[in-house]
């Protein structure tokens, strides 16, 4: 049995993390690894960057061909897709949010890991609205970049 | 008291904190309500003095005198007299309009079939309009697309075929027997008006079953009180009627149902103190368990409840580690401080009327319990009774559309008002297609036993 079987939280072993020339780009992180009926992620890529052979099979991302774009994040169920960018020893990332209050550009936010832990603080970068999941970008250091997953406002 | 309209008469109390609402028969204990869908019996109450009165479904009304059952309710006077009975016939009767119920109305009135659907509540959707998640699955079961849109883009299909006249809708009616009749099949219907109620005969060529399911219980002491429920209760308390059924919750289970619950108690502001799940491992998806653990709500595997602290209401509980048997481990309990117990430990299919039909059951484990053995087109042992959803075995919103596709055309075939025969089979793949994965494992195994036993 897997560990995340048990606790419900993945580690970075557990996904595919993509090389620093990608993530210097900034691409999409899909923390999905389990064999479920589902694929909207695939249809939701204007880039054909997700892949996968059939609705049970693991999404996989092509980072030569994801350009960062993000559309990805808002259209899956699973709250799973988080795109991650990393610039001058800071990281951008990108994850699903669906509470009230949405946090505003430039509020100061806590960052959360994949337990919940309070990491310290984060910028607010950009609040994108979709329906009801708003995509929230924010800004940590870099050594954060794949431990950040989620915020409280 | 105040309320709002669209309100039931539960929702209403809860929102103005009453939350007892009878006494149990032998030891007066109070009782709360459990599954708030209509189908335990921990809701009744008297109405305007009629007794019995389901209040998790009864809409509320202005200036009504509601009073707590006290024990074994007197009978009610006769209260068909004055009304006559009315007689109706049609060429298919679906019954429950959830997921799987739209979904065979839609097709079979679009093949040409005279349809009635009838359902016990004041809203058609079922399970769905509480769903305030978006939903797995493909892009033709309308994956992404949250629960409660997807009741709205089924409703407004059944609006239009009803507007051509092609469907009659009855809601706030319940179907509560089936008659033997020469010809056809013959259903009786009790609707109710004011609270009090009229029955109707209804005369079909095929009947749908597509009832849904009932929410499990556990056995441990005071699981009765008042706080403990079902978790289709606390989601319809707070996604559908906006009244927040506590302040602290101890989820039990971690299914898929108890993880997306827990989840959207934290959006409703309520919160979540643990989710215990008494397998080593968690049953739901991964992913649904990610959001939670990453709001920092811990899931607690081979745990279970021991039991409920408190007098008149939960106050607390007490849970307890399991060993590799399942068995509890002595001086392993912990208490936890909530004052809500919320229980998602499984469903089990609806199947009374299924029975009452003598449609051949079997159970399945699988499958959630008894249901009726059926063939790849949902018919059923009883010809032109078919079923479909979750009555036919506990599974998903989009597999139950897809099973309420297929027994809507297969009814209108087996009547002869269609040879179309178009879709039924892509139906059935799809069908296929979604169950494929390990997810699948257990409705894959269930169907197949379901089919292979089924000698029509
Ligand atoms: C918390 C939760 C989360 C879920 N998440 C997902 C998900 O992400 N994806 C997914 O695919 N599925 C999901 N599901 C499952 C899905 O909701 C059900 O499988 C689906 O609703 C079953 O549809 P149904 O039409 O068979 O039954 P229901 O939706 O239960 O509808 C049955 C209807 O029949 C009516 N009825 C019952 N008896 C009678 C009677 N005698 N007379 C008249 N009317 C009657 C009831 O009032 C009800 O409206 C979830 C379920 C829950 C509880
Ligand atoms: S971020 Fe954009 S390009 Fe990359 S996978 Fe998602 S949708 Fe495709
Ligand atoms: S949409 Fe999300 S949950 Fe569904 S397969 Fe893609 S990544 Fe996984």
């Amino acid at each position: 049995m897997k560990n995340y079987e048990k606790t419900g939280v993945l580690s970075n072993n557990d996904i595919t993390i993509p090389d620093l020339q990608y993530l210097k780009r900034g691409v999409a992180i899909v923390e999905c690894i389990q064999h479920i009926p589902c694929n909207p992620c695939v249809d939701s890529c204007p880039f054909n960057a997700i892949s996968m052979k059939d609705i049970n099979d693991l999404p996989v991302v092509d980072f030569e061909r994801c350009v960062g774009c993000g559309k990805c994040i808002s259209v899956c169920p699973g709250l799973a897709i988080f795109l991650v960018k990393i610039k001058n020893k800071k990281a951008l990332i990108s994850l699903p949010y669906e509470f009230n209050p949405v946090p505003k550009l430039g509020d100061n936010i806590i960052a959360l890991d994949r337990m919940g832990v309070n990491r310290g603080s984060a910028l607010v970068k950009r609040v994108v609205k979709s329906g009801k999941t708003s995509v929230i970008t924010i800004e940590v250091d870099d050594s954060l970049a794949m431990e950040i997953r989620n915020i409280k406002v | 008291m105040f309320g709002f309209e669209g309100d039931t008469i539960a929702s209403a109390l809860h929102a103005g904190e009453v939350k007892t609402f009878s006494t149990s028969l032998v030891y007066n204990n109070p009782r709360g309500f459990f599954c708030g869908i209509g189908k335990c019996s921990s809701c009744l109450m008297r109405v305007n003095d009629i007794p019995n009165v389901r209040t998790c479904i009864a809409p509320l009304k202005e200036n009504i005198h509601v009073e707590i059952q006290n024990r074994l309710p007197d009978l009610p006077k006769a209260s068909f007299e004055q009304i006559p009975i009315e007689s109706l016939s049609f060429d298919v009767l679906t019954i429950g309009a959830g997921p799987a119920g739209l979904c065979a109305a839609i097709e079979a009135a679009q093949k040409g079939a005279q349809v009635l659907i009838v359902d016990e509540n004041q809203k058609v959707g079922g399970q769905l309009i509480k769903q305030t998640h978006k939903f797995f699955g493909s892009k033709q079961e309308k994956a992404g697309t949250r629960g409660v849109d997807i009741a709205k883009e089924l409703e407004n299909e059944l609006n239009i075929l009803k507007s051509q006249g092609k469907i009659n809708v009855m809601l706030d009616s319940t179907v509560i027997g089936y008659y033997e009749s020469k010809k056809n099949h013959l259903f009786g219907v009790v609707k109710r008006n004011d609270y009090k109620s009229q029955f109707l005969e209804i005369n079909c060529k095929a009947a749908i079953i597509a009832v849904g399911a009932m929410e499990n219980m556990i056995l441990f002491p005071n699981n009765d009180l008042p706080g403990v429920y079902g978790a289709g209760a606390v989601q319809t308390l707070m996604n559908v009627y906006g009244v927040k059924p506590g302040k602290n919750v101890l989820m039990i289970g971690a299914g898929n149902v108890g993880l997306i619950v827990a989840y959207q108690l934290l959006q409703s502001g309520i919160n979540v103190d643990r989710v215990v799940e008494a397998a080593p491992r968690i049953g739901g998806y991964h992913v649904h368990a990610a959001k939670l653990r990453r709001c920092g709500v811990p899931i607690y595997t081979s745990h279970s409840i021991k039991e409920v602290v408190g007098k008149e209401k939960v106050e607390g509980a007490v849970i307890i580690k399991l060993d590799k048997n399942w068995q509890p481990i002595s001086s392993s309990e912990t208490i936890v401080d909530c004052d809500t117990v919320c229980l998602a430990v499984g469903l089990t299919p609806s199947t009374r009327i299924l029975s009452q039909i003598n449609a051949e059951m079997e159970i399945i484990p699988e499958a959630g319990g008894y249901v009726a053995l059926h063939d790849e087109s949902m018919q059923t042992s009883v010809k032109n009774i078919f079923v479909c959803g979750d009555s036919s075995g506990i599974e998903e919103a989009s597999t139950a559309m897809i099973e309420g596709k297929i027994a809507g055309i297969s009814s209108a075939l087996s009547i002869g008002v269609t040879k179309d025969k178009e879709n039924l089979l892509k139906y059935i793949d799809e069908l296929k297609l979604l169950r494929a994965g390990p997810f699948g494992d257990k409705p894959r195994a269930a169907k197949k036993i379901i089919n292979k036993l089924v000698k029509i």
